[in-house]
């Protein structure tokens, strides 16, 4: 594989969500094998960049690159190698544990059988939780239901995680951190946003800082207009 | 600098404004004109006396109807396609004058029943149609109005402006087919040949109406591109300079 | 690409089995309409023949747009529609499948209960017949149409009536030819163009409507 194309590649992405230009001129790329942490404070477009991030909004102006291709006119394709895990959880109430987790697999195109999924939901400490509804279990659990998806995602190079560590306990961060850890240092990107100081032990990491309009990252400063 | 394209909403702006109040003007004095051959020169109709007059500007609002609807398609198509911000524009500029000759087309389609049928409302193919057209126009604009994004509005509305014109076809021929089959009285409209007279008088007022179209479409869409184009330099430096 | 459809599928229904209130709601609502009719009109048993068919159709596009919304609102407020714009498979699959399960637990109990209004309006057996067959055909587009206004109106406020407004005008279509079925069996005119038609329609939004309600959803997400 050419080193020269990177995997990822945001080109001067402009981003307007209502009447507030969030940022312009944003750009960022990145390799294989690389831990990007999304940070500052709240506002400042974390969340609406991993949506364009994902596909999921278009940027005002700028394109988003995986593989040397745009996003945009890969679409399925791009969808088939990525895990998104949002600020909703993406589960249903009325569905049992291992229910979500399997149509969760099943839409993500990585279908995994009812053992397997009762594997990942012991991964993420729900053993015995199986077949409960989802709408009995607590917030923290539902969440980790939604994480769950991530131990049969090794497939999917990019995971974008939006908070995964809020309503997690410490064993639940820990066992996260280092599923992360190894899918980066396995070749995967993972790109998430987290205002918990939690230590990932990944070999490469990056870090993209939003400061509402002014973009601080890799030393390179871009001052944004009056809009 | 100076030479921005009209395809942009820059560009737009600047042509919109200088021909929005010419139109409106021509169109007014076209539409004496009309009036004057409609109401005075064309002769009295054989079956309907004088009362058929009103048709001059009823069949000419409804033919706008379903024209401005397919207009509004198009660049809804436009815009979806290739994404140019102009494009959407123009369609939420066209709608409420579309409804405002669908709805015209309507009141005036009434007042012309009273007289020939002995109703304001019968439930025949081309009034029914007419209803139906006004309510595809409403939905229109309300999607437009309870969408507080502009962007995503534009979209949504796009979909279902795709969607209107898609299905208006088809709703005329089932009211068609609807109205054939139950209507005892078959109520026909103006089914003589029609007198060349007549004819100019007609087709002048269309004239007006899409004089009134344009203008009333760009002074629409100058007030839209400023409105979402507000933080761009060439409208910050125009509002300095008072030009707007 | 099946197994996401029927994957999806089975969800739709188990989740609609397990909460349903919302199917029976949507009959309730079908059989107050209906009932409510001869109460407004009188019980003249000539007059409600006639008007069965129409009144069962409309009663039945009325019972439909209420249930339009759980099509999709539950899923955008819980994240899970967002994880389907993301699938690896195009998202006309998942639409499709969700209308489907949507028609199976809307259209058909809709088009089931109106045998006993055959029996409430006085109908013969081949109108009745003509009656929940045009049912049958038809509300597929019911669910299908109502998909691309549930889909535009997502997390818009006054969503419901707003849809009314979007889905309604484009119901026209299948209410005429729908309710013309059953009106020309018991006119004793040949119904079967009716029927084609009400096919025909069918047909065209199962082509048409999911690729927009695919793309209204997308709008609705960004």
């Amino acid at each position: 594989m050419s080193q020269s194309v990177p995997q990822l590649e945001l080109k001067d992405i402009k981003c307007i969500r209502g009447e507030r230009l969030l940022f312009r001129k944003l750009n960022f790329s990145c390799q294989e094998g690389t831990l990007v942490r999304i940070a500052g404070p709240n506002g400042t477009g974390k969340t609406s960049l991993l949506r364009l991030l994902v596909g999921l909004m278009s940027p005002q102006e700028g394109k988003i690159l995986w593989g040397g291709q745009e996003i945009k006119k890969l679409k399925e394709d791009f969808w088939k190698e990525l895990v998104y895990i949002g600020h909703l959880n993406g589960v249903k109430d009325e569905l049992t544990a291992r229910e979500n987790l399997l149509i969760n697999c099943e839409i993500g195109e990585h279908p995994i059988t009812s053992e397997y999924a009762d594997e990942c939901l012991k991964k993420v400490g729900l053993e015995g939780f199986e077949d409960q509804i989802t709408r009995a279990l607590s917030q923290g659990q539902r969440r980790r239901v939604a994480l769950a998806r991530l131990y049969a995602s090794s497939h999917a190079k990019l995971w974008v995680l939006d908070e995964p560590f809020v309503a997690l306990d410490v064993a639940a961060v820990e066992n996260l951190s280092n599923q992360i850890a190894e899918h980066v240092n396995s070749g995967g990107i993972v790109i998430l946003t987290t205002h918990q100081e939690v230590p990932i032990s990944a070999n490469k990491k990056e870090v993209i800082t939003l400061k509402g309009g002014v973009w601080l990252g890799r030393h390179e400063m871009k001052k944004v207009k009056n809009v | 600098m100076t030479s921005t394209s009209i395809f942009t909403p820059e560009g737009m702006y600047r042509f919109a404004g200088k021909l929005a109040v010419p139109c409106l003007v021509s169109a007014a004095i076209v539409a004496l004109i009309a009036f004057y051959l409609g109401f005075f020169v064309a002769p009295v109709d054989v079956t309907q006396g004088n009362s058929y007059r009103i048709l001059y500007i009823h069949v000419a609002s409804a033919w706008m109807a379903m024209l401005l609807y397919v207009l509004m398609a198009i660049f809804c198509i436009l815009g979806l396609v290739t994404e140019k911000k102009l494009w959407p524009m123009i369609a939420a500029s066209l709608a409420p004058t579309g409804a405002l000759m669908a709805f015209l087309a309507l009141w005036t389609g009434s007042l012309w029943g009273r007289p020939t049928w002995g109703a304001y409302w019968v439930w025949d193919a081309r009034l029914t149609s007419a209803l139906i057209l006004f309510f595809f126009y409403l939905g229109y604009l309300a999607l437009q109005n309870a969408i507080p994004d502009w962007r995503r509005a534009d979209k949504a509305c796009s979909v279902i402006g795709i969607v209107g014109v898609i299905n208006v076809p088809i709703v005329y021929f089932s009211v068609q087919w609807w109205n054939t089959l139950h209507q005892g009285a078959s109520l026909t409209s103006s089914g003589s040949s029609i007198h060349p007279i007549m004819l100019t008088a007609l087709l002048v007022m269309v004239a007006a109406f899409w004089l009134y179209t344009f203008g009333a479409t760009f002074a629409r869409l100058r007030s839209i591109i400023l409105e979402r184009e507000k933080g761009e330099e060439w409208a910050q430096e125009l509002a300095l300079k008072g030009e707007l | 690409m099946f197994r996401l459809f029927r994957a999806v599928l089975i969800r739709d229904l188990t989740l609609a089995l397990r909460q349903k209130s919302d199917i029976l709601n949507t009959v309730f609502f079908f059989i107050v309409v209906v009932t409510l009719v001869p109460l407004g009109i009188g019980p003249d048993q000539q007059l409600l023949r006639l008007i069965a068919p129409g009144v069962v159709w409309v009663a039945a596009l009325l019972a439909a747009l209420l249930s339009l919304p759980r099509l999709f609102a539950n899923d955008f407020a819980d994240g899970t529609l967002e994880q389907m714009l993301l699938s690896g498979e195009p998202l006309t699959v998942i639409v499709i499948a969700k209308v489907f399960a949507h028609w199976l637990t809307t259209g058909i109990p809709l088009t089931v209960i109106s045998a006993v209004f055959a029996l409430m309006f006085d109908l013969n057996a081949e109108v009745t017949v003509a009656l929940i067959t045009a049912l049958f055909i038809g509300t597929p587009v019911l669910s299908l149409v109502g998909s691309v206004g549930a889909a535009l109106t997502l997390g818009v406020r006054g969503g419901s009536v707003l849809t009314s407004l979007l889905v309604l005008p484009l119901y026209i279509p299948v209410l005429i030819f729908g309710a013309g079925a059953a009106e020309a069996v018991s006119v004793g005119v040949s119904s079967s163009a009716y029927f084609l038609i009400v096919g025909a329609l069918t047909l065209f939004s199962l082509v048409v409507m999911p690729i927009a309600t695919a793309a209204a959803l997308r709008i609705a997400a960004e």
